[in-house]
């Protein structure tokens, strides 16, 4: 058993080299505090972000307030990041449409319950994270080959701009493969939360 | 925990929560109903990851000079430690602990052994607790638009099936349903609505056998 363990860390070591970038620099960021992981990470997403808000009805001369606030909060909760549910633009989506909407609001929203972490007690599964990695990427394509209309349907959906009846059920976009990728996830990190018990 | 839950949320309204797009007592029953389920919970995430698509697809802007030296600066200061979210607390999810501020839900009775605790109640609709005796008919109620119940304890049916506990009903105002609590144990719900809700008339009505909730 323990020299099955053993395999397997050595294995999850060598796989972790395939991660992307951004992988590497958030799990820096969370593991390590990594400054120099976060000022690439910042170089990458802060002016996308300073565009997605824009987009997303920031007045041009507030936009940047709240792109230093959403970098400021992923890098005080990057605890909560877990490569194996969310890549890490995914993540950082949502903590960027949750300030910019506790700025508008000035009230929170409901939000489901934590998992348990366990993120220091376990090592990430190396295949689980790249697979989640490379339906990301899937996602991704699937967004680019859409047509123009289709593409500013689902951009408004994400940035805020439908209410949920203006969104048809079917966005477009095949979320079915990512879903059952996830699910597999959260059952690994459930059956985890039984043997700790 | 999630195998016996068989009403789930419906896309777009997971993709509106996603967005931060749905009316705040909508979302107060989807955090719930993700807190209990994991197939929604891996749905979120599902959308999360669209969402990341799409951010990752946006045209960068320009930063103003001295931006990035302004947030490098600031990440050794002291900042406030957010609250986590709440943890379940007997039938309760976190998110309806939260809305009832960790405190146990104070009933007001509305007649016929029905008592409801009102969550949230704002622009956006309503948010409430109900509470059904076994076996009694949920009272007759309309609403203007979109309904969204979850059993929390017990269970009901109505002519669009069985619901137990985690399960959601999404009820439109075409939807006329008689929902009727299953014998045994007492049912508990948290019912949402977007129907604007009229105070000042909804007082007086509670005084008769049939009301709007």
């Amino acid at each position: 058993m323990e020299t099955v363990e053993k395999a397997r860390h050595v294995a999850t070591k060598a796989d972790q080299k395939a991660y992307s970038e951004q992988t590497l620099w958030m799990l820096a960021i969370r593991d390590n505090r990594d400054k120099r992981a976060f000022g690439l990470l910042f170089d990458h997403f802060a002016p996308r972000l300073k565009g997605f808000v824009i987009r997303a009805g920031a007045p041009a001369g507030q936009a940047e307030d709240i792109v230093q606030d959403v970098m400021l909060s992923v890098w005080r909760k990057a605890h909560l990041y877990d490569p194996e549910r969310a890549q890490v633009s995914s993540w950082i989506y949502q903590v960027a449409r949750n300030r910019q909407i506790d700025i508008i609001r000035k009230e929170g929203r409901p939000m489901p319950e934590a998992l348990k972490a366990e993120a220091e007690e376990t090592e990430p599964d190396a295949g689980q994270v790249l697979a989640l990695e490379q339906e990301t990427d899937v996602l991704r394509d699937a967004l680019d080959r859409l047509n123009p209309d289709q593409r500013d349907m689902i951009e408004k959906a994400y940035l805020g701009e439908l209410t949920h009846s203006d969104i048809a059920e079917a966005t477009g976009l095949p979320l079915g493969t990512i879903k059952s990728r996830i699910r597999l996830g959260l059952e690994r990190l459930r059956h985890e939360l039984k043997d700790l018990r | 925990m999630s195998e016996q839950i068989s009403h789930h949320i419906p896309d777009a309204i997971m993709a509106a929560y996603v967005a931060g797009n749905l009316p705040r007592p909508f979302a107060l029953v989807v955090a719930s109903h993700v807190s209990m389920c994991d197939e929604c919970r891996a749905n979120l995430l599902a959308h999360q990851a669209a969402g990341g698509a799409v951010l990752e697809g946006m045209a960068e802007e320009k930063l103003s000079g001295g931006m990035r030296d302004r947030v490098m600066g600031a990440l050794d200061d002291a900042i406030d430690v957010e609250p986590e979210p709440a943890s379940r607390q007997g039938i309760y999810p976190g998110p309806v602990v939260d809305a009832l501020s960790g405190k146990p839900p104070k009933w007001k009775k509305l007649g016929g052994g029905v008592r409801q605790c009102i969550l949230d109640m704002g622009n956006e609709g309503s948010a409430r607790l109900l509470y059904i005796p076994a076996g009694r008919p949920v009272p007759e109620h309309s609403h203007g638009g979109l309904e969204l119940t979850m059993v929390l304890q017990g269970g009901f049916s109505d002519s669009t099936g069985h619901f137990d506990v985690g399960d959601v009903e999404v009820a439109t105002d075409d939807l006329e349903h008689v929902p009727m609590a299953d014998e045994g144990e007492d049912c508990i719900c948290l019912a949402a609505t977007d129907a604007p809700l009229r105070f000042s008339a909804f007082v007086p009505r509670i005084l008769q056998p049939f009301f709007a909730i």
